[in-house]
């Protein structure tokens, strides 16, 4: 599985990379997490808010901080 | 309600005297912070609400596929109210707005009332100033955003816009941006936004209390009338001096409206004061570093002395309506 945090270094943009990056640490996931904050690349995926999170090509969630239950959702836990 | 509660809490479980000043102090900044807590906690969560309904790509969508006459400004400006704002979702949010094929100046309206018109500006304002400034504040921000985004639409200011923006520009293309709903249940989104509101009131809460607490020493060391000599109404100068003097700073609102309402207890006219607060949060170094990202420096020039200019013409008029 592949996940993108998309956002250009705000503090918002650095909490929603953490509670990611926190619920693969926690259940060891084998999941490809990077964090986009290219406008360019950050802009192919359509997005008008910050923070944004893709998961395989999706954006799933945008403009707001998901809760680890939420992420663990969308990771399929 | 909140009155009691403090008093309950200071005098009752602190055990402080109600008759020192001390005492005062401690209570005034208890009920002042519990107060704005609830007033920002409520005023969220409805935006919240507003939000899961009308989100920010429907509004783009709205716009891109109906032709309406200058309303599009009002709603730009509304939305731009309502939006929760993050100074840098606003380069996202300008590209994926021209890129819609909206134009320049309503997109400007976005990104101009966005920081003016907040959630947590209105929550301050309403917990200092009362329903009469606050209503002031709200339409006179709205209307500020219209207009300036109008008149900057019709400078034609489209050259100086970044070379890959204008690419995306051309490229626009109004159909290909499908607007999906969220496909959750309404009672499955309430959690979501009262974390969210609750969210918004913990990011800003220590800027609240800073804020408070300033505003509660000044309140007793600034002697009264200490500002009147050099910032009040009949001195034409004032109110340029406080917008220009407040540009550069970049505070919250949270922590901004608390020490503003002692410049007006201690004799800064109204407007001048509100005019100072437009100033801090609508303008400010970091967005304009932001927005170097799309537009060129000539035309971020354009854009804050507009807005400037803008804010300047409302401090008058507010200080001659009230």
């Amino acid at each position: 599985m592949e996940v993108k945090v998309l956002g250009p270094g705000c503090a918002k943009c650095k909490k929603a990379y953490q509670v990611v990056e926190k619920v693969i640490k926690d259940n060891n996931l084998d999941v490809t997490l990077t964090k986009v904050d290219d406008l360019m690349e950050m802009m192919s995926y359509n997005i008008l808010s910050t923070p944004a999170i893709v998961v395989d090509g999706e954006v799933k969630i945008k403009g707001r901080v998901p809760s680890e239950n939420e992420v663990k959702e969308l990771l399929g836990l | 309600m909140i009155q009691r509660f403090a008093d309950w809490l200071v005098y009752g479980i602190l055990g402080l005297d109600a008759g020192t000043s001390l005492g005062v102090a401690v209570n005034f900044f208890v009920y002042d912070t519990v107060k704005i807590i609830l007033l920002l906690f409520s005023i969220s969560f409805v935006m919240g609400i507003i939000n899961a309904y009308f989100p920010i790509e429907r509004l783009r969508r709205y716009l891109t596929t109906h032709k309406l006459y200058g309303l599009d400004y009002f709603m730009a400006a509304l939305f731009g109210g309502i939006t929760p704002f993050c100074s840098c979702s606003s380069v996202p949010l300008f590209i994926g707005f021209v890129k819609g094929g909206i134009p320049l100046g309503v997109t400007l309206t976005f990104l101009i009332a966005s920081p003016l018109v907040s959630e947590i500006a209105i929550a301050m304002f309403l917990g200092t100033f009362g329903v009469k400034a606050t209503l002031i504040y709200v339409v006179s921000g709205t209307v500020l955003s219209m207009v300036a985004g109008y008149i900057l639409g019709k400078m034609r200011l489209e050259p100086y816009l970044s070379d890959w923006v204008k690419q995306a520009q051309q490229q626009s293309n109004a159909r290909s941006e499908q607007w999906e709903a969220e496909k959750t249940p309404f009672w499955k989104r309430l959690p979501i936004i009262t974390r969210e509101s609750w969210g918004i009131v913990r990011g800003v809460l220590v800027y609240i209390l800073i804020g408070i607490g300033i505003g509660a020493t000044m309140h007793g060391f600034v002697p009264e009338g200490f500002f009147e000599q050099s910032l009040s109404a009949d001195q034409w100068w004032s109110v340029p001096l406080a917008v220009v003097l407040a540009a550069p700073m970049y505070a919250n609102a949270a922590g901004i409206v608390p020490i503003v309402e002692v410049f007006v207890a201690k004799g800064i006219p109204l407007g001048t004061a509100i005019a100072f607060m437009m100033s801090v949060i609508g303008l400010s170094i970091p967005e304009a570093t932001m927005l170097k990202k799309v537009m060129t420096w000539r035309l971020i020039g354009i854009f804050f002395g507009v807005v400037t200019l803008l804010i300047i013409i409302s401090g008058y008029l507010f200080n001659w309506m009230l």
